[in-house]
């Protein structure tokens, strides 16, 4: 056989196939499953059900982000509700052999920042998640990807799930970038030229000088984001910034394992010639500060430009008017100057260690604005010891602020972080949904460095005037 | 066994037609707390169902008794956004069986089959058609055949075929699921799996 050039995506797809069903998705084998208390009680309902046990519980890893509050964790959680879900977990894992780094556990966090941490996320790996955001991974080299609760079922049963193979898309992003443009801000302008459905079918590879001279959280912000629109996942070719980042976290391989791992993982690239079924191209020098101004993440503009009008846009014309009209603004007006009341900084999108860096050299030496409300939540237990250890913590309570404990609170606020309706928020989260961080409540997809500017002015400001 | 066998459907049908309904509006998180999967009809579409004081918004069309039946047929990208099978749980809880848009988010997608809602995706031309046979008869009734993988609207008898993949076809008509198939094969995953790197 001639070996057909191929791509990342094709490699790691094509070892994890088990069975290709004619006229029907692949039988694809999971490496890692993670899961949380939202999604998966039914599904250990549905194994007990069906009298199946977990087929590989030692591939699978539980931790409990999504419903947990994040002041008083050490106390018993209020919401009774909350606390089922939490102890079904806990229950289940439990008696499934499962582990699970719960409320209190050191390694607890929101999933997607936990398993990179920890060295559970490998390139090549497949990883599924019941959270579209499980994209996340991708900034391995893994394929991964969000599902249903009927797939974690079946994934604890099988350890595969079933999938038609997605069409495949490269994003090339090339070009020196701006001061005070981050990894957030390119997601979302290729969002934002895409559309929120723009990539639906798609598995994305990204590529090209951007990403190569990320770190891994910026790449983990863009590979998150893919999702947003519509793509399957979305992955980016592991390298020295990656294999750097690995070794000596707690799960990963060490000595001849890891020299073995490492020859592998060098090969996990796109072939020169292996072609895509669609390519973009983008410039880094086009992408300003980004900031979103409707309902969907694909609404999204330069920080210094005009809202649009429906004219201008190609998708989402007929819901236009009613986005703007939730959002409480007007076609052609600018996003600069607009008066905000809260401020989120968190969430799997930008709750790693380099966002609060991010967030506190704008915030450094400022004070908050008095009409901000502002949730500085980690991504995690170990990202919340980073941000002490740094002084990051200091910088933070001078200016006024105060730092909550981990999980994914504001990004989709089903705990008590909840958005009032009509307020307007500036969030470093993953979604401006009607309604997702409160029920009406207005959000303005950004990045630590807008997120910082408006919390320290009150409204939304250009970071470049205030970095040094 | 999950879920009912799904062949063909006639039904009259409730049209939505928004673009990009996402599935936080279909059912927002913090009714994401049970741990069964009953009950979520009654927070379909809660935000827009719903006033704050929980009394029904008289405009928005689950509470305007003139539509009914078992079909729900959305603007284009439907189902958009959260992975949380709660969506589609939500939609079949509240009685319907098919999703008819010109356009579905992927998870929502397989979702939807992995529960037994059939999933339709038309032409945006024909999905315009539905929705002006909705409004110019509020009774006018859709047929959805999934042996011939047609839908058709009775009034007019304009008809259009959808695509499905055979297997998920098979499924859907027999009321099996991908737990069912998984099972049969477990020696072979078991084998697989072994050789796997990780
Ligand atoms: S932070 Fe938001 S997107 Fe990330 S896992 Fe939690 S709920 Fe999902």
């Amino acid at each position: 056989m001639s070996s057909k050039p191929t791509t990342l995506f094709d490699k790691v797809w094509d070892a994890h196939v088990v069975r290709d069903i004619q006229d029907g998705p692949d039988v694809f084998l999971i490496d890692r499953h993670f899961i949380h208390e939202v999604t998966s009680p039914v599904a250990f309902l549905g194994l007990k059900n069906r009298n199946v046990s977990v087929m590989f519980p030692e591939r699978t890893f539980a931790t409990a982000d999504h419903n947990t509050p994040t002041i008083n964790q050490h106390l018993p959680v209020q919401d009774p509700l909350s606390a089922k879900q939490l102890k079904a977990l806990e229950e289940n894992t439990f008696k499934h052999g499962i582990s699970h780094w719960g409320l209190g556990n050191p390694k607890n966090g929101i999933v997607h920042v936990v398993g990179p941490e920890n060295g559970i996320t490998l390139p090549g790996m497949t990883i599924v998640c019941g959270d579209s955001h499980t994209s996340t991974h991708g900034a391995f080299g893994c394929i991964a990807f969000g599902i249903g609760t009927s797939e974690v079922e079946m994934v604890l049963a099988s350890q595969c799930i079933m999938q038609p193979k997605p069409k495949k898309m490269r994003i090339n992003v090339n070009g020196e970038m701006h001061k005070g443009v981050t990894a957030k801000d390119v997601v979302l302008y290729i969002i934002s030229k895409l559309t929120a459905a723009g990539a639906t079918g798609y598995f994305v590879e990204y590529a090209g000088s951007v990403f190569e001279s990320m770190s891994m959280e910026g790449r983990m912000t863009v590979c998150n984001m893919s999702i947003e629109m519509g793509a399957r996942g979305g992955m980016i070719a592991p390298d020295e910034t990656t294999f750097s980042y690995i070794k000596g976290r707690e799960k990963a391989p060490t000595g001849e394992a890891w020299d073995d791992a490492l020859a592998y993982w060098k090969t996990l690239k796109t072939d020169e010639d292996a072609s895509f079924d669609i390519e973009y191209n983008y410039d880094g020098v086009e992408i300003e500060p980004m900031i979103t101004y409707g309902t969907n993440p694909g609404m999204g503009m330069g920080i210094t430009e005009l809202i649009p009008s429906a004219e201008d846009i190609d998708a989402g014309k007929a819901s236009f008017a009613k986005s703007l009209q939730y959002m409480g603004f007007h076609e052609k007006e600018p996003m600069l100057g607009k008066k905000i009341d809260y401020v989120f900084i968190g969430s799997c999108t930008n709750g790693r260690i380099e966002d609060f860096r991010a967030f506190a050299s704008i915030v450094k030496g400022r004070k908050k604005a008095d009409n901000v409300t502002a949730w500085v939540v980690p991504g995690s237990h170990v990202v919340e010891a980073q941000i002490r250890e740094e002084g990051i913590y200091d910088i933070l309570i001078e200016a006024g602020f105060e730092l909550r404990q981990p999980g994914c609170s504001a990004c989709l606020a089903m705990n008590d972080d909840k958005i009032p309706a009509e307020k307007y928020a500036v969030s470093t989260s993953n979604r401006n949904f009607e309604g997702r961080q409160g029920p009406g409540a207005r959000t303005l997809l950004a990045s630590p460095l807008v997120a910082a500017a408006a919390a320290v002015t009150g409204q939304v400001t250009d970071p470049r005037t205030l970095i040094a | 066994m999950a879920y009912d066998k799904f062949t063909a459907l006639k039904s009259t049908a409730v049209p939505l037609p928004i673009e990009n309904v996402d599935t936080d509006q279909i059912i927002p998180a913090r009714f994401l707390k049970a741990t069964t999967r009953e009950g979520f009809g009654d927070n379909l579409f809660r935000d827009w169902r719903y006033n704050g004081d929980d009394t029904p918004k008289a405009d928005f069309v689950l509470n305007n008794s003139i539509y009914s039946g078992k079909i729900l047929v959305g603007g284009k990208n439907f189902g958009s956004g959260s992975s949380r099978e709660h969506a589609a749980w939500a939609i079949y809880d509240y009685g319907f069986r098919c999703v008819v848009s010109s356009f579905f988010a992927d998870i929502f997608k397989n979702n939807s089959m992995n529960i037994g809602i059939l999933p339709v995706q038309v032409s945006d031309a024909f999905l315009h058609k539905i929705f002006s046979a909705i409004e110019a008869d509020p009774n006018a009734e859709l047929e959805v055949s999934l042996p011939d993988q047609t839908i058709t609207i009775l009034a007019t008898g304009e008809s259009e075929s959808f695509d499905i993949n055979g297997y998920k076809k098979h499924n859907l008509v027999n009321g099996f699921d991908d737990i069912d198939y998984l099972q049969a094969m477990r020696e072979e995953i078991l084998a697989f799996a072994q050789k796997s790197r990780y």
